[in-house]
């Protein structure tokens, strides 16, 4: 049976962290993230962890410990939000071609500047291509599953690469939600143990952890690094489809919502796709064919399938928490769009927004500009504007 | 686990035949990579004038001075680069530095 | 879809208003609903006004936007009613609820015409009374399950007595006042 708890976000990934019980958590406070390493630490001083928190100086430290522990044969987890994210940069890039699964909470928070303490995706869209997983939660209930589901995924024999599972700052992370959580004994069977094949600590056989490695493999490593992120897909379905038979929750690579006859579509990232679902459940009660794509895995990009699922509709609307600043569209949009082009699918019409950028609040009524902006590009055919900025004053 | 066995990664090993991430999985692999030609100036021991002192040993940066029952044996031509740093340090003026050639 | 009440909290930075949205939050779920919680996080500072919000519904809540049509107001510090359009999107069919020493009437001229139900209640008094101390939280708490009918009177109370009782195991001396507290709230909200 699940425990039924009412918890916030930070402390619903503090509690699967507790859960997993990891041997090394290092991490520096920055806001919205603060809570995690802080009720973590509480668990620590409690005894019910038996985890070396190593309060570092920066987060810059942060993840270097967790490299260095990981290297070392342990589990490491950290958490932070956006300049901390930054300031880990060359670190993520590191983490990710030595091949340490090293596990990350980022709670999502605009990057400065101008300084901003409030939500948005410009952090971790910028850590895109560093070579991490990344998987992104709607709820508190999704934040903690997808931390459950994190180190079996990262860890897996054939994937070998470090996972961050991202939720909204405030939004979700501040907010006290129902959730349903697993029992301490069925966590730990489910995550199991942690037993890599080579490790500093291992007296037996000695090795060597990032090396020097120039023209003669370099090109040789990157591609072993891509074929993982290939291979990650799969091993995020099948943990996934094992997480659904202990819990009854279902995950895939994205969610679709009220998709099946719709015409226009919105997809998006995080806690916004539930007040997109509210507003797709009301222009359904008027008859109107709307539906919602929720991505989850955005690293690896699911392009086969995206494509695939978003040729059906008239209309699609890809909302970025997040612009890229390349005068063309937000980085979900571009994946998106480079997707469809890929596999040869003209069909639908896309159009970008960039919205509630430094946690400025998304209504209802901006979703249903979307929809309504969509539902007369599905009527028309006619597309005017593709690279919108949504409710922002003009 | 047992001590993995030292071997060469050949020049055209493919990205499937190598370590991920180029992690080393086994120690003391330096010596698989030869380095003596690298080498302009070249040490020569003497044998008559060493008086078995050992001194050369723990200043040499290549672990290139061989030793064989608590005695220098010669040098690992394989490895030494000529850096001559040997032969300043022997008292004996046991170890000439000459040109390579 | 289930009916959803919504709730908005203006307070002031260090008065408990995020604390009190918090607890509704926690008595509500504790009756078996899906909650909300959210406090809107702003420059935070002892005083600045501030604001938290609930979601209280029979049926999972998706929303995530912050809620500008509350179908109830409660005012923790009856300053701001000056200050802060503390009525802004209020459904008439609402209520907003004050804590203040004054009666409804005297409340309402200060409300921009606001048409609902203004009621009053007097934290501060039950609260001294009752804990011997200003905590307001635990009358307003009572203040507005009366007033918004939001679960079972009854049954809130009984299960703010048991987790009064977890809370309290170590200070069981404030244990009675608060459950005094509560009942007095309950019964002393003007204006219903």
């Amino acid at each position: 049976m699940a425990i039924r708890e009412r918890l916030s976000g930070n402390e619903a990934t503090a509690i699967a962290m507790k859960q997993i019980n990891p041997d090394v958590v290092a991490a520096f406070p920055i806001t919205p993230s603060t809570e995690v390493p802080q009720y973590f630490a509480s668990f620590v001083a409690d005894g019910s962890v038996d985890t070396e928190f190593v309060a570092v100086e920066s987060e810059h430290s942060a993840m270097s410990a967790c490299i260095g522990a990981q290297a070392a044969g342990g589990r490491a987890m950290t958490a932070t939000s956006a300049n901390g994210l930054a300031l880990m940069w060359e670190l993520l890039y590191i983490a990710a071609s030595s091949r340490l699964p090293i596990v990350m909470a980022t709670i999502n928070r605009a990057l400065s500047g101008p300084i901003n303490i409030h939500n948005d995706h410009s952090d971790a869209m910028g850590a895109r291509d560093s070579g991490w997983i990344q998987l992104y939660s709607e709820t508190n209930q999704e934040a903690y599953d997808n931390m459950l589901m994190a180190h079996r995924i990262a860890e897996h024999p054939d994937v070998m690469l470090p996972l961050m599972v991202c939720q909204d700052g405030f939004i979700t992370s501040h907010a006290i939600e129902n959730i349903d959580l697993l029992e301490d004994d069925k966590v730990k069977a489910f995550v199991g143990e942690y037993n890599p094949e080579h490790y500093l600590l291992n007296k037996e056989n000695p090795i060597a952890v990032g090396p020097l490695d120039l023209q003669p493999y370099y090109f040789e490593h990157k591609k072993q690094q891509a074929e993982a992120m290939k291979n990650a897909k799969k091993v995020i379905l099948d943990v996934s489809e094992e997480f659904y038979k202990l819990t009854g929750r279902k995950y895939g690579l994205f969610e679709e919502y009220k998709t099946d006859d719709a015409d226009a579509v919105i997809v998006l990232i995080n806690s916004t796709a539930g007040t997109a679902k509210y507003v797709a459940d009301q222009y359904r009660a008027q008859g109107k064919k709307v539906g919602v794509i929720k991505i989850r895995v955005y690293r690896p990009f699911p392009v086969d399938e995206i494509a695939q699922a978003l040729s059906k509709f008239k209309a699609v609307a890809v909302l970025d928490k997040a612009d890229s600043f390349n005068a063309a569209g937000g980085p979900l949009f571009t994946d998106i769009t480079s997707a469809l082009y890929a596999k040869g699918i003209f069909g639908p019409k896309v159009i970008n927004y960039i919205y509630g950028l430094g946690g400025r609040d998304v209504r209802t009524n901006d979703i249903e500009v979307v929809y309504n902006k969509l539902l007369e590009i599905a009527e028309t055919g006619k597309l005017d504007s593709v690279y919108n900025y949504l409710g922002v004053r003009e | 686990m047992s001590k993995k066995e030292l071997k060469t990664v050949s020049a055209d090993a493919n990205w499937k035949e190598i370590t991920p991430g180029g992690l080393i999985d086994s120690s003391g692999n330096a010596h698989l990579f030869k380095t003596g030609d690298w080498r302009s100036m070249k040490p020569i021991w003497n044998a008559e004038k060493c008086k078995q002192c050992l001194l050369c040993h723990p200043v040499c940066p290549d672990s290139s001075i061989l030793v064989k029952d608590g005695k220098m044996a010669g040098i690992d031509y394989d490895h030494c680069k000529g850096c001559g740093v040997c032969a300043k340090a022997c008292p004996f003026k046991a170890i000439d530095f000459v040109e390579e050639g | 879809m289930g009916k959803v009440v919504e709730i908005r909290w203006h307070g002031r930075g260090g008065q408990g208003a995020k604390t009190a949205s918090l607890l509704l939050a926690d008595a509500a779920f504790n009756t078996g609903k899906y909650i909300q919680g959210f406090p809107e996080y702003g420059p935070e500072r002892m005083g600045a006004p501030i604001t938290a919000y609930n979601r209280i519904s029979d049926e999972r809540l998706t929303i995530h936007s912050n809620i500008y049509e509350p179908d109830y107001v409660v005012v923790v510090d009856d300053t701001l009613l000056t200050s802060v359009d503390v009525t802004a999107g209020l459904k008439e069919s609402g209520a907003i609820i004050v804590n203040t020493s004054k009666s409804p009437e005297e409340i309402r001229p200060l409300l921009k015409g606001y048409k609902g139900k203004v009621c009053t209640i007097d934290a501060k008094t039950i609260s001294i009374e009752t804990l011997g101390k200003y905590f307001p939280n635990t009358p307003m708490l009572g203040a507005v399950v009366k007033v918004s009918g939001v679960m079972d009177e009854k049954k809130f109370l009984e299960d703010m007595v048991g987790s009064f009782k977890h809370k309290f195991a170590s200070k069981p001396e404030v244990i009675e006042g608060n459950i005094k507290a509560l009942e007095r709230s309950l019964q002393e909200v003007k204006g219903l």
